[in-house]
């Protein structure tokens, strides 16, 4: 298992060094640059503000030495924001997108497995057809459409909750429902189908034969197999959602990474991007990583290979 | 089976009910809105459109940066709400000599940094040194271009900042010598690029001349307007607290500020109307003809100093001809783009100014005219618009009229004159990036000036100006630009302003579309605002008032 992982560490590497180096060139490709504004600066400003961040050197030169940086952990400076540095913008982003994050995830498997194991369970009755067509326009609603919905219920009419804002614990509840939404309706799809496979199985008639009450049968013996493909479609979702969502977090105004990933790139601000690119490459890998070693532990299968 | 699926229809309807109780408890009943809270305690809550860049006022100006640093900074000069006239600042006093070329400030001597230390005459002078010091690459070091060798010592002509004419008599007093009158000098200083800042706590965190020095945090943050920073979380809020230290402390009313970085027009709104924000500078467009109709009492529509055209890059072959800029300017239905696209109230613009800037207000207008426009395009080769080369219309992606504005342009300009113009859109960089190579025919341009003169737009289109970005020059344009800009008599510099813009709409090397404005959500509490064209703040004058009072 050890050497599986340190082998999976390795493989990692070169891929994160092919993603830096693409992003740095397609970023450089990109026309205009960090200090193009509608009101132009004067030649002569904008040769200064170059020299200062070092954009004057030839590309290559420039490439190596963000390389260089990048391998001390150091991201380097936000053009878009002189005085603050890209790692204090992540450290300042990144444990808002991580909190949000969790709380959607929290709704994504709470709703998504609960709705899967009855739907399967129950399959082709009502507690079946409802939870799966909740689930189809769960995929099928946009976050963008789904979250002013529920601000115009909720918040503007109900008056329950902010409309917008991370000021107030309440103020988590609406953005983690509308992120976890689109989860929770694939969670439940897959759930439905991993455990409409195992409910199917040998070993699980044998535990009904020896008697095995209801949840036992559920939970110690259907789970494991119920939950694979969810677990192996988790792995990347969750560096989805814990890195944080354009979208809702614009909707809400939650002060969180994802945003980032997209005004960073509409700024140029190369830094940034170069620096939440690989800090997202890293969240996949290693997620990935978790994910393999779950289904490996889940799948008594896998260990032998 | 049976079994299992009661254990699982059980923790189905747990979850239910979970979730019911957590919604009703998260809230239940009408609670008392943040706003409303405001008003009780004088905390003012507003929508700032964004995360400010920098609150260094020599680093990175718009109008996000703008509003906060108007609460944590004081000029020498204030402008009046109401009408932006000059009002005194930490300048207690002024005084122009009869040549206009030198302005002589008396400084309070009650003026305080929040760190408790005076604020002095050199402060200013080592202010401007730093904002001119080459190496900083400060974007409106030309804000200070007036003085005399200003400029020389920006581009790096001259090091001897001795020889800049800013020069601190005594500790309270202040001369600036300009190498020739600038009547708009004193409207000039209302802008951000004048105020002061505290050299040595600059100096304590890091090089002066460093663009990305932090000395602007808030735990090390120094200023000497009536607001001191307190909280700076990014792209959740900034705080500003009333400056016990501030000279008129006594006569500002609010206590706190939060400035809301909420850059979707939409999400502002909603959050305007759930009571979180007392204003909302920008109601989305959809949503201005609805307040104006049935909340009356909660927008605000007024005219910002802000020109919305597009340029034409008048060396292409089909464009060199200036009647076939001005057919084109002359079949554009402008009173039908602001009524049906824009609805926010702007005002059709048939010049470049917007009327009344500091009394100013441009004689010379495009006619709308079919028929003589045809003529002119037919005078030009193009009858009927026969041989009209494709020509492209170039627009910015992100915000949704520039499409509907371009499309109606494609369309007027097939019916009036029968040409074929293709849209293309690019996303926001690479269309300024586009528009500086000039590689493009026609492109959208919009332009909101610095500080409330005409030079602010017309001086744009002067040979050497960079914004200019059209290709077009013209001697006697860039004689009366100059020649205004070097008189200190009024009547002669708008005469000259007036001839100079008549020339641009002759020769159109732009088209005049519309004047913005501005939308403001406002709640009835806020009192002490008023509206006006820099849509500047004056915080010191606003105040909270509860609504039952």
């Amino acid at each position: 298992m050890l050497r599986f992982i340190a082998r999976r560490f390795l493989e990692a590497i070169p891929v994160l060094f092919i993603i830096a180096t693409a992003t740095f060139f397609m970023m450089r490709l990109a026309p205009g640059g960090p200090f193009d504004a509608e009101k132009q600066v004067s030649a002569e400003v904008r040769a200064r503000m170059e020299a200062h961040y070092g954009l004057d050197k030839p590309l290559f030169q420039q490439y190596l030495l963000q390389m260089k940086h990048l391998l001390q952990g150091n991201l380097g400076p936000s053009f878009k924001y002189p005085g603050r540095t890209v790692n204090e913008i992540i450290a300042d982003a990144f444990p808002v997108s991580l909190e949000l994050g969790c709380e959607a995830l929290a709704v994504a498997l709470v709703f998504g497995l609960a709705a899967g194991m009855v739907a399967a369970l129950k399959q082709n009755s009502a507690w079946d057809h409802v939870p799966m067509a909740l689930a189809m326009i769960g995929l099928c609603v946009p976050t963008f459409v789904m979250g002013p919905l529920l601000i115009s219920a909720f918040a503007l009419h109900l008056d329950w909750f902010n409309a917008a804002g991370w000021f107030f614990p309440r103020d988590r509840v609406l953005p983690a429902l509308t992120l976890g939404a689109y989860y929770a309706a694939y969670v439940a799809r897959l759930c439905r189908g991993g455990f409409l496979e195992v409910l199917n199985q040998d070993y699980i008639r044998t535990a009904r034969a020896k008697g095995a009450g209801g949840a036992r049968v559920l939970f110690k013996h259907a789970l494991r197999g119920g939950i694979l493909p969810v677990v192996s479609f988790l792995g990347p979702a969750v560096a989805g959602l814990l890195t944080g969502s354009f979208v809702v977090e614009t909707i809400f105004g939650v002060p969180g990474l994802g945003r980032y990933f997209v005004t960073a790139a509409f700024n140029r601000d190369y830094f940034m991007v170069m620096g939440s690119v690989l800090f997202y490459a890293c969240f996949v890998v290693v997620l990935n990583l978790v994910a393999d070693v779950a289904l490996v532990w889940l799948n008594p299968k896998l260990r032998f290979e | 089976m049976m079994n299992e699926s009661r254990v699982a229809r059980k923790v189905y309807l747990t979850l239910l009910t979970v979730c019911v109780v957590a919604l009703l408890a998260g809230g239940c009943g009408k609670r008392e809105t943040l706003a409303a809270i405001g008003d009780r305690t004088q905390e003012l809550r507003l929508n700032n459109e964004g995360e400010p860049a920098s609150l260094d006022p020599a680093v990175e100006i718009g109008n996000i940066e703008h509003s906060v640093i108007l609460a944590l900074f004081e000029g020498l000069i204030t402008a009046d709400p109401k009408d932006l006239s000059p009002r005194p600042g930490v300048a207690e006093s002024w005084k122009i000599s009869p040549d206009g070329k030198v302005y002589t400030f008396h400084l309070r001597k009650n003026g305080r940094w929040s760190n408790g230390e005076p604020v002095t005459a050199r402060d200013f002078v080592q202010t401007y040194h730093r904002m001119l010091t080459p190496s900083l690459g400060a974007q409106y070091s030309y804000m200070l271009y007036p003085v005399k060798n200003a400029e020389a010592f920006n581009l790096g002509k001259i090091t001897d900042f001795s020889r800049v004419g800013f020069k601190a008599l005594d500790d309270y007093t202040l001369e600036l010598t300009l190498h020739s009158p600038a009547p708009y000098l004193l409207s000039m200083m209302i802008h951000d690029s004048w105020f002061p800042v505290p050299i040595a706590v600059i100096k304590k965190h890091g090089a002066l001349d460093d663009r990305t020095n932090p000395w602007t945090k808030p735990e090390n943050f120094v200023g000497n307007g009536p607001f001191v920073l307190k909280e700076w979380r990014m792209n959740s809020h900034i705080l500003v607290e009333r400056s016990p230290t501030y000279w008129d402390a006594t006569n500002v009313r609010l206590n706190k500020i939060y400035f809301d970085p909420t850059e979707s027009l939409d999400t502002a709104e909603r959050m305007f109307r759930s009571g979180q924000l007392h204003s909302d500078p920008q109601a989305p467009p959809s949503k201005v003809a609805f307040y104006r109709k049935y909340k009356p009492n909660l927008i605000n529509v007024y005219p910002l100093l802000g020109t919305y055209f597009y340029k034409i890059h008048v060396t292409q072959p089909a464009l060199k001809d200036k009647r076939v800029r001005q057919a084109l300017a002359m079949t554009i239905d402008r009173h039908a783009m602001t009524e049906t696209i824009m609805r926010a109230g702007e005002e059709p613009a048939y010049f470049l100014t917007p009327p009344n800037t500091a009394g100013y207000t441009c004689q010379t207008k495009v006619r709308e005219d079919a028929a003589e426009a045809r003529q002119l395009l037919a005078e030009a080769g193009y009858p009927d618009g026969k041989n009209f080369p494709t020509v492209e219309v170039l627009f910015n992606t992100g915000v949704q009229y520039h499409k509907a504005i371009a499309e109606a342009l494609q369309e007027m300009w097939k019916k009036n004159l029968n040409i074929n113009i293709v849209l293309h859109n690019e996303e926001w960089k690479v269309y300024l990036d586009s528009l500086r190579r000039m590689d493009y025919s026609i492109g959208r341009a919009s332009w909101v000036g610095d500080y409330v003169d005409p030079s602010t737009f017309l001086d744009m289109f002067t040979t050497e100006n960079g914004n200019n970005e059209t290709g077009w020059s013209n001697a006697e344009y860039d004689r009366l630009v100059h020649l205004a800009s070097n008189t200190g008599d009024r009547a002669a510099r708008y005469d000259a302003y007036q001839k100079a813009e008549a020339i641009l709409l002759d020769e159109m090397p732009i088209i005049p579309i519309y004047f913005y404005t501005r939308p403001r959500l406002i709640q009835p509490s806020v009192r002490g605002w008023y509206p006006n064209v820099i849509d500047q703040y004056d915080f010191k004058s606003i105040y909270l008032v509860p609504e039952d009072n």
